[in-house]
């Protein structure tokens, strides 16, 4: 599938202007208050004779949102499915809306921000791809990739980049955050530790205490069983019984494809979780269960950074004017890529002149907060590089609950009940 | 309850009728109190001591009002209808609209009561209306998601708030531009202004502040820091403010914090804190000042505080999501 959009060129690809505003020439600099502005800090800088920059240019910096060619997770036949949990676009959008909030706030700052959308035509590409972000002085990459891209990107972009900063905006795994984390790499996506965590802790709210595990038999959804079983244990709900589910349609093999069969040994439980990486199976499972029971995890209450229907906190105007410029809802996914860009934004803000190095020291740990529109300034925890964030319970109409649920306690940052604590991390990076 | 409620206003009503033997009927016990309802798409009106009397019927999603310069006429913004109802007051009858922008939210009126200058959300724009022809005069152009609006006495000058930009725009109005952009805290909300006009403060909704702007310089002077003991900074949101009639005080409601603040207008300190609902946002003043009506947003209640004593009297319902509340003299 090629789409229109989607042409590769040397550099990845750049998208059109006019499909996409991603360079945006100031609609402000123009007005009357900004040459006042400049005009006096001009003559400020000249009078306490400090030699700087010129204020009237505008510093240009640009973020690259870099993506794979071929990425499974963006087959559109498999957006199309929008199983929770899974991307329904890819995170050029997010970020491209990020620049567009921001544009106020930096061109003020003397910055013009500019999105560049770059794929990579294959793994092996990176190099080559990396060497021209270089040219055009890139330094803060959004990656929208699988683990092994990720990865290779994470340990390639500081020296090729002369330092950089490279923002998980796809993947949950706790793996990079942990012992594959680095001090570089910042996370805005929720970790798969917070979304169980915040999952379980509505369970315990409600004193769902009891769950029936179902888990999948793929990598992913071990993952998955391992943070669920780690967050049962933090919040005291009991896990009455696992079984193995497969997709499968073989009579033989009933017993573990069949919902009701899977569903029906064991009467103690209260609600059902199903643990599936993937979501095909776990669409089936809610109203298909032996006993009326809720299902949890991979289909019915889904834990998530957002939801199209969060109607606090300046929800509603975030969501539609990302819906106006991507043409689709906003979910978890472009929840994260957005954040990025606006975790950009602010950093440049605050300090438009620092190095990629401060600015990383800034944001990871530092005290700049981001506005994530869920009611709380958002900061980067120093220990892993994840962003604390509240989380959302939702079924597929809207959003149930917010984690940390009410009456959790922490003796620091109640959002730190979610995921993975300084005392525990694995994480040995930092800046 | 009923008693518990009734004792304060009783008291309070025999001081007030000792204080002002020579006038007949204290001045305002015939004031009525004004809640928007976001979600019940109505106004509900309250006498002076919280008790409901009606409720009037408005356009969709109303959020801020303010009288019109005789008090005849309720101005009230309707974020759903892209509109501003006018409402008679005699009748308590909506009787008609004047159509906005998208997602219109807070606004002010010119000092002759003529223009409203409203800013919308979703167009980022702080737009002119001619009340009267209902004509849109003209628009500014703000940053992400404009929404407190403040003109000064002179009408010369509007001060709104881009809650995505984090500044405060300084809006020359026969230029019909901007002319300053002051740098404030994190999400600023909403205004007002000292008595002297020197000083303009701005609510930072997730900065737990206050922003006080030096309206002559046009920068940021000072920031005052709210904090609730057993509180941390992420749960304290200013919001909304509110000047007591002899100037003194400021009164701000903290949000997600569930406490309205008073602050010294002089010293900058603040001076109480009082419990009141959830989410509390809107604050009225009735007019001799001794009562503060808070609209608690997600506890759907209105909170009356004796603002000598410092003290919550009482919390009534006030419909689904109140937002703004204003007392009629």
């Amino acid at each position: 599938m090629i789409h229109p959009r989607r042409l590769p060129t040397a550099l990845g690809r750049i998208a059109p202007q006019a499909a996409m505003p991603a360079a945006r020439q100031s609609q402000f600099r123009n007005i009357l208050g900004w040459g006042y502005l400049r005009a006096s800090e001009l003559v400020f800088l000249a009078l306490v004779g400090l030699s700087s920059t010129p204020a009237f240019a505008a510093t240009k910096v640009t973020i690259a949102v870099m993506s794979l060619d071929g990425d499974p997770r963006h087959a559109a036949r498999r957006m199309e499915r929008a199983y929770p949990g899974h991307p329904t676009g890819r995170a050029f959008d997010g970020v491209n809306l990020a620049a567009e909030d921001s544009a106020f706030e930096l061109d003020a700052a003397g910055i013009s921000l500019e999105v560049k959308d770059v794929v990579l035509p294959s793994a092996a590409g990176l190099t080559k791809v990396l060497a021209e972000l270089k040219a055009a002085g890139v330094q803060h990459v959004v990656a929208d990739l699988p683990a092994p891209e990720l990865r290779a990107l994470v340990q390639a972009a500081p020296a090729a980049l002369g330092g950089a900063i490279v923002y998980n905006v796809a993947l949950d795994d706790d793996a990079l955050r942990g012992a594959q984390c680095a001090a570089h790499l910042l996370h805005t996506y929720p970790s798969r530790a917070m979304l169980s965590d915040a999952l379980v802790q509505y369970l315990a709210a409600r004193n769902w205490r009891k769950a029936l595990v179902l888990r999948g038999p793929s990598p992913g959804d071990t993952l998955q069983f391992d943070a669920f079983i780690r967050s049962t244990k933090r919040f005291g709900i009991k896990a009455t019984s696992t079984k193995p589910f497969k997709l499968t349609g073989d009579p033989r093999e009933r017993d573990l494809g069949n919902v009701r069969l899977l569903t029906s040994g064991d009467r103690e439980h209260e609600v059902v979780a199903v643990l599936d990486s993937d979501g095909e199976f776990a669409r089936t499972v809610p109203y298909a269960t032996q006993l009326p029971r809720p299902v949890v995890g991979a289909a019915g209450l889904v834990a998530t950074p957002w939801h199209r229907l969060w109607g606090r906190n300046g929800g509603p105007q975030l969501s539609r004017r990302f819906a106006k410029l991507a043409d689709r809802p906003m979910q978890g996914h472009d929840w994260a890529a957005w954040l990025a860009g606006r975790a950009v934004a602010s950093v440049l803000v605050d300090s438009p002149k620092a190095t990629v190095a401060q600015q990383l020291k800034t944001l990871r740990g530092g005290p700049l907060g981001v506005d994530g529109f869920k009611g709380s300034r958002l900061t980067f925890r120093a220990w892993d590089g994840q962003l604390r964030q509240p989380i959302f319970l939702s079924h597929m109409d809207g959003v149930i609950g917010v984690a940390p649920l009410e009456g959790v306690l922490h003796p620091k940052e109640v959002m730190d009940t979610l995921g993975v604590d300084e005392a525990e991390t694995a994480c040995k990076q930092r800046p | 309850m009923a008693q518990r409620i009734a004792f304060p206003y009783r008291r309070w009503l025999g001081v007030l009728s000792v204080a002002c033997a020579a006038v007949a009927v204290p001045a305002w016990a015939q004031s009525k109190v004004y809640v928007s309802s976001e979600k019940d798409n109505k106004i509900y009106v309250f006498n002076a001591s919280g008790e409901r009397q009606v409720a009037i019927d408005v356009c969709k999603r109303p959020r801020d009002m303010s009288f019109n310069a005789d008090g005849s006429q309720i101005y009230v913004i309707c974020g759903d209808s892209n509109a501003m109802g006018v409402v008679d007051v005699a009748s308590g009858k909506l009787s008609g609209t004047v159509p906005l922008g998208e997602s219109p939210e807070m606004f002010d009126l010119s000092p002759d009561g003529k223009t409203a200058y409203v800013s919308i959300e979703d167009d980022n724009v702080m737009a002119a209306y001619d009340i009267a022809s209902k004509k849109r005069l003209f628009e500014v152009k703000t940053g992400g998601e404009p929404e407190g609006v403040l003109v000064t006495p002179d009408g010369k000058t509007a001060y709104v708030t881009s809650e995505l930009a984090n500044v405060v725009h300084v809006i020359d109005l026969a230029m019909k531009k901007i002319i300053k952009n002051i740098k404030v805290g994190t999400r600023p909300r909403r205004f007002v202004m000292s008595p002297d006009g020197a000083e303009l403060w701005v609510t930072n909704e997730l900065d737990a502040t206050v922003s006080v702007v030096d309206t002559k310089t046009h920068t940021e002077k000072q920031k005052i820091k709210f904090e609730v003991k057993g509180m941390r900074q992420n749960d304290i949101t200013p919001v909304g403010m509110a000047i007591s009639p002899d100037g003194k005080s400021i009164w701000v409601s903290l949000g997600r914090a569930n406490h309205v603040a008073e602050v010294d207008v002089s010293t900058k300190t603040v001076k109480s804190l009082i419990l009141v609902g959830k989410r509390a946002w809107g604050l009225g003043f009735s007019p001799d000042g001794k009562t503060l009506f808070v609209a608690n947003g997600l506890s759907d209640d209105m909170t009356l505080i004796d603002t000598a004593a410092a003290k919550a009297l009482k919390t009534v319902p006030a419909g689904r999501v109140p937002h703004t509340i204003i007392v009629s003299k």
